[in-house]
């Protein structure tokens, strides 16, 4: 009995110390697109630099999840999304602090397997019934943009998955399930080796934008300002070409 | 049964546990929009998934069936070095996460997996992003629980009518037909159902290893989850139909959950 007891005390400590953000160390919770999982890693690492008591946690996943997600109360801080759509809807719902902010841009590219082994040239190649094409879905930005392309391109390639983020999508290419996915640039630069880049012409090209913004519900409102303006900073911008972004 | 009067502290923590459970699905159903609901759960992206979910799950069962009897009749009749370890590892799905077995089936049956590369290479047969991955998808975390209630089955049956039989010159096969399965059919039964119901709520193996694409591999959760930003009516009341199926599973073999498998 005694040990359950313990037990259950514990439990409830545990809880409680892990739903309510501590007081003593400044912690923030940042929800970004999973295209950025790089990209604000790194960036919560250097600014964990110049604010050594911050504690950054991050939600990586779709925009759209996220954005659903912190429309139903989620305890976000931070949000960037890869669209503006998406931005507009947590906007909208009135739960943003402040005009949200443009900090970078992507575009797509077409991500296959290293050495391009079906020797895919282009967004055409993508409707070749030897290619097995996979795209994020299309309630997923990475998905929305890439409708957008093949419809540029002219040309009616079927995915045989809608993936539910963009980092899946490269996944099943990396994997080898794939053969081909579109992505963004960012993304297979990201990938290394894992993954070989086949460019989408310019005219067929998407920009996507990406807009950050502090969560109104913030309990750091302080905090996460600041992390958002390290991000539109010089340095943070600096990080994001890095990492392949291209200015907002 | 020997009712007795519950201690305060326990009625007070039972109560909050039942709120616990409770709460989440009170707040699902204060959501849903009922004036239009008929027209959520006929739209088609909601009769697609619901279609496809139907062939899926009893397609998985189906596949339990046909290996998981035989299995369960083996660990129920032959003692062999490492029972305990293969029957573990043919349950681990249970509680493995879902996930994890997405991406194992990827290592075997995927494309570049150990089975899947020779069965491309010599039939060019390819498992996912079709329906039959998401069939093994949900067979995969399915198929335990009709092994574990099957076995229990025959542990409990009665051998003697089968010994009865077999004095009076009734074959193996014709024993295992006429009566060991008409004994254990209530074990047979319950575990189908058991592994339907959990079938039907596949989707982490399913998303991993099968893909999402409605029609093919989307089957109603990987539908929820896609449709809750877009058309959260939707979402919620495909919820609320895998909500009700598995209520009414569950109720309806209280018996076999109680006493355990």
């Amino acid at each position: 009995m005694r040990i359950i007891v313990a037990a259950g005390a514990t439990a409830l400590v545990v809880l409680a110390a892990c739903s309510s953000p501590g007081a003593a160390t400044a912690e923030i919770t940042i929800f970004a697109g999973s295209s950025l999982t790089d990209v604000f890693d790194q960036l919560g690492t250097d600014f964990r630099k110049t604010d050594g008591s911050a504690r950054l946690t991050f939600n990586f996943g779709s925009s759209s999840t996220l954005a659903t997600q912190i429309i139903n109360g989620a305890p976000a801080d931070v949000f960037a999304s890869a669209d503006e759509e998406n931005m507009a809807k947590v906007v909208a719902a009135g739960v943003s602090d402040g005009e949200p902010q443009l900090f970078a841009s992507n575009q797509l590219q077409i991500a296959v397997g290293p050495g391009n082994p079906k020797k895919i040239l282009g967004p055409a190649d993508l409707a070749r019934p030897d290619v097995v094409l996979v795209l994020a879905a299309p309630t997923v930005p990475a998905g929305k943009y890439a409708l957008e392309a093949l419809s540029k391109t002219g040309v009616s390639a079927k995915p045989q998955s809608q993936e539910v983020d963009v980092r899946a999508v490269l996944n099943k290419v990396s994997l080898g399930e794939a053969d081909a996915g579109i992505v963004y640039v960012t993304d297979v630069k990201s990938a290394g080796g894992r993954v070989t880049g086949v460019a989408i012409p310019e005219e067929q090209q998407v920009l996507a934008r990406y807009p950050i913004a502090v969560v109104k519900s913030s309990k750091n409102a302080e905090l996460a300002h600041g992390f958002m303006d390290y991000v539109l900073s010089p340095a943070g911008q600096n990080v994001l070409a890095e990492f392949g972004f291209s200015k907002p | 049964m020997r009712s007795e009067r519950p201690p305060a502290l326990f009625v007070a923590l039972a109560a909050v546990g039942v709120a616990f459970f409770v709460l989440p699905l009170v707040g699902l159903v204060s959501r849903a929009s009922w004036q239009t609901a008929l027209g959520d759960l006929t739209s088609p992206e909601a009769l697609t998934a619901l279609r496809l979910s139907l062939v899926v799950s009893l397609a998985a069962t189906a596949l339990a069936l046909l290996l998981g009897v035989p299995l369960a009749w083996i660990y129920a009749r032959v003692p062999f070095r490492g029972r305990d370890v293969i029957r573990a590892l043919t349950t681990l799905p249970m509680i493995l996460p879902p996930v994890v077995g997405g991406v194992a089936l990827l290592f075997a049956f995927g494309r570049r997996g150990l089975v899947g590369q020779a069965l491309d290479a010599m039939f060019g047969i390819r498992i996912p992003f079709t329906t039959a991955g998401a069939i093994l998808a949900a067979t995969f975390v399915a198929m335990p629980f009709l092994v574990l209630t099957v076995e229990s089955g025959l542990r409990s049956m009665d051998r003697r009518y089968e010994d009865a039989a077999r004095t009076l010159g009734a074959g193996r096969w014709l024993v295992f037909r006429r009566v060991t399965l008409p004994l254990i059919a209530p074990s047979v039964f319950a575990g189908a159902v058991l592994c339907w119901a959990r079938a039907l709520g596949e989707f982490g193996a399913t998303i991993t290893f099968a893909g999402n694409l409605p029609g093919t591999t989307q089957t109603l959760p990987l539908a929820v989850y896609i449709a809750l930003e877009t058309r959260p009516e939707v979402a919620i009341m495909l919820s609320l139909v895998l909500l009700g199926v598995s209520l009414f599973i569950l109720i309806a073999m209280r018996d076999r959950y109680l006493r355990g498998v």
